[in-house]
């Protein structure tokens, strides 16, 4: 029952991507109010999916790699819910959407909501480690997501060539500023994230340790980079898009030695 | 009642033959004498039209001798170039206008304030009553529309616009922009003078003359910068409009890469307006370094000026459901309520479906 409320959400998802598709098509790009409705549709969906999957399981649903990437997906839209329109950059629905229907897709094709054998035991640190990780995740991919938006308006203005869509971007300088926030958002909920880890009480494969510490100083030296002068902005985006991938892969390895050691 | 319309424009007419009719203080009671019952002049540089609503047909000779600033204009040897629009065809020219589809440069929102106060004027001393009322009213509502819903204004269409758009969309507020001047020519000037009507308040102008250099700054409200310092001023400005009149080119990739090491984070916009070009074109692959010249703010201008054309076909849609239904109020009387929903229902691609 709780797949199709993620099904639902998904589909509003989609139903932003085709509207911005078909604005395109049209030669106009104002995705503005209507990404943003549709966003907020999906994440009441995502918000209901995780409710009824948290109060099943007992605990914060993220018990298995499928629960991971709709948490994840679930902090994107969150970051986006929260940051985007505060940050006048509402534009992130045409940007978001893509991203957050690739992950639930993935999420609701591959074999991978493995229930687990037995009640898992209730331990309020490792959730709160775990879950402030993934909401740190949430910011580092709208990081990414603004990095993207960021290259294409950079390349157009390099180039000379102006599409619609160039109108509709957030001014470069407040699109970097927003990145820069981003980036410290994300950082600070992963260190507490990490920190929270040392006081789970059990210990933790050292596999896991060593992802966990990877991405957190891949982030650290973004932003030393950024405040050093190491980084030119657009490279600086272009590591947030990096960054974010590898996290991702990371997230996957983490995910996977947690499950295989997990009784 | 009839509402007509006649007037002249710049599709037919120089502007000397425009500045001939563009009526006087006293159009408007000559206009109500000779049988009009309302009447509105619409007088801008690049048109001068009657709005009129009478019981009778005026002929247009009469209207345009209202329009005559001078008992000497030969009026029949104008008489060709004035249209004539009656009914329907008015209110839907008067829409077309107001929506800027009739303009010299498509699309462009001036000629919207201009009909407001006309119609102001008219309103004040009585000559715009019931029947201008309505059409006026529609037509604003339309032009809004139109402007909402398509995008007829989007983009600039003119070099300094283009400037001042792009200076916009690389720093957003330009209220904390620094911007030089190198060279002070004409465009320069102008294209200075449009970055300070948007913010930008720490102005410096440098040139080989200093004393132009100190007319230009007083003129824009900026500061003169002795000539020998402005590759040292680029690592502090944001924006830098070149037009000297060098013959090669003054700034290179070579002097600018160790300027800007000091300034990474911010970007620089460059606007070359010099013909020959004061800034070599590999200075755009600089990280961070926006270089437009003459050319490419031009080829900009014309890409917006197409993409409003490609929108005219939308805009006349909202036109052409306005007008059916104002034509049918008209029909119908005034007293009927006005049925005109915020939404015309038209074809896909036409409008802004996100706005709605």
């Amino acid at each position: 029952m709780d797949r199709y409320l993620l099904i639902v959400s998904t589909a509003c998802f989609l139903v932003a991507i085709a509207h911005t598709i078909l604005e395109m098509r049209g030669g106009i790009f104002r995705p503005m109010q209507f990404n943003f409705f549709a966003v907020g549709i999906g994440f009441i969906f995502q918000t209901a999916f995780l409710s009824i999957r948290g109060g099943a399981l007992g605990r914060c649903p993220i018990t298995n790699l499928f629960e991971v990437i709709i948490f994840v997906a679930w902090s994107i839209a969150l970051f986006y819910m929260v940051v985007g329109p505060a940050y006048r950059l509402s534009l992130m629905g045409a940007f978001t959407a893509p991203l957050v229907v690739l992950l639930q897709l993935f999420a609701l094709l591959a074999p991978i909501d493995k229930p687990h054998r037995g009640r898992l035991p209730a331990n309020s640190w490792l959730e709160f480690h775990a879950s402030i990780s993934l909401v740190a995740y949430g910011a580092f991919a709208l990081a990414c997501i603004a990095g993207v938006m960021y290259l294409v308006q950079e390349r157009q203005l390099k180039t000379h060539q102006l599409h619609s869509i160039f109108y509709h971007l957030p001014p470069l300088t407040e699109l970097f500023a927003a990145i820069t926030r981003l980036l410290w958002w994300g950082f600070v909920l992963y260190t507490l994230g990490l920190v929270s880890g040392f006081f789970v009480g059990e210990p933790l494969p050292w596999i896991q340790i060593l992802c966990a510490s990877g991405v957190w100083f891949l982030y650290g030296l973004i932003l030393q980079g950024r405040y050093l002068h190491w980084f030119a902005p657009k490279r600086v985006a272009a590591l947030c898009i990096i960054g974010f991938s590898a996290a991702l892969t990371l997230l996957w390895g983490i995910t996977f030695t947690a499950q295989t050691h997990t009784p | 009642m009839n509402l007509f319309c006649v007037g002249l424009s710049h599709h037919k007419t120089e502007v000397e033959a425009r500045e001939y009719f563009a009526g006087h203080v006293e159009s408007d009671r000559a206009l109500r004498n000779c049988g009009c019952n309302e009447a509105l002049v619409l007088s801008t540089c690049n048109r001068v039209e009657v709005y009129a609503a009478a019981e009778s047909v005026v002929p247009t000779e009469q209207i345009v001798r209202c329009l005559a600033r001078a008992h000497t204009i030969e009026v029949d040897g104008h008489l060709g170039a004035f249209y004539r629009y009656e009914a329907g065809d008015c209110v839907r020219h008067l829409f077309r206008v107001a929506s800027g589809l009739d303009s010299m440069v498509v699309g462009e929102t001036e000629i919207l304030g201009q009909a407001k106060k006309a119609y102001e004027a008219a309103r004040t001393t009585g000559a715009a009553s019931r029947y201008l009322h309505r059409l006026f009213q529609r037509a604003f509502r339309v032009a809004k529309q139109v402007r909402t819903h398509t995008e007829i204004t989007r983009g600039a269409v003119s070099v300094g616009s283009v400037a001042v758009d792009l200076a916009q969309k690389i720093f957003g507020e330009l209220r904390n922009c620094k911007a030089l001047v190198l060279g002070a020519g004409e465009m320069s000037e102008r294209t200075a003078r449009a970055l300070v009507s948007r913010g930008v308040a720490d102005l410096r102008v440098s040139n080989r003359s200093p004393e132009r250099a100190e007319a230009v700054a007083l003129a824009v409200n900026g500061r003169a910068v002795a000539f020998d310092q402005w590759l040292e001023q680029c690592g502090e400005i944001d924006i830098l409009i070149t037009s000297t009149s060098s013959e090669v080119p003054l700034l290179s990739q070579e002097k600018l890469a160790p300027v800007l090491r000091k300034r990474i984070d911010r970007p620089l916009f460059i606007i070359d307006i010099a013909v020959p070009r004061d800034v070599a074109t590999d200075v755009n692959a600089l990280d961070g370094v926006y270089l437009y010249d003459i050319d490419s703010l031009q080829s900009i201008a014309e890409q917006s000026l197409a993409m409003r054309r490609e929108q005219i076909a939308a805009a006349e849609e909202i036109i052409s459901q306005h007008a059916a239904e104002f034509d049918q109020m008209i029909a119908r009387g005034l007293n009927c309520p006005e049925k005109t929903p915020d939404r015309p229902a038209i074809g896909k691609n036409s409008l802004r479906t996100s706005e709605l």
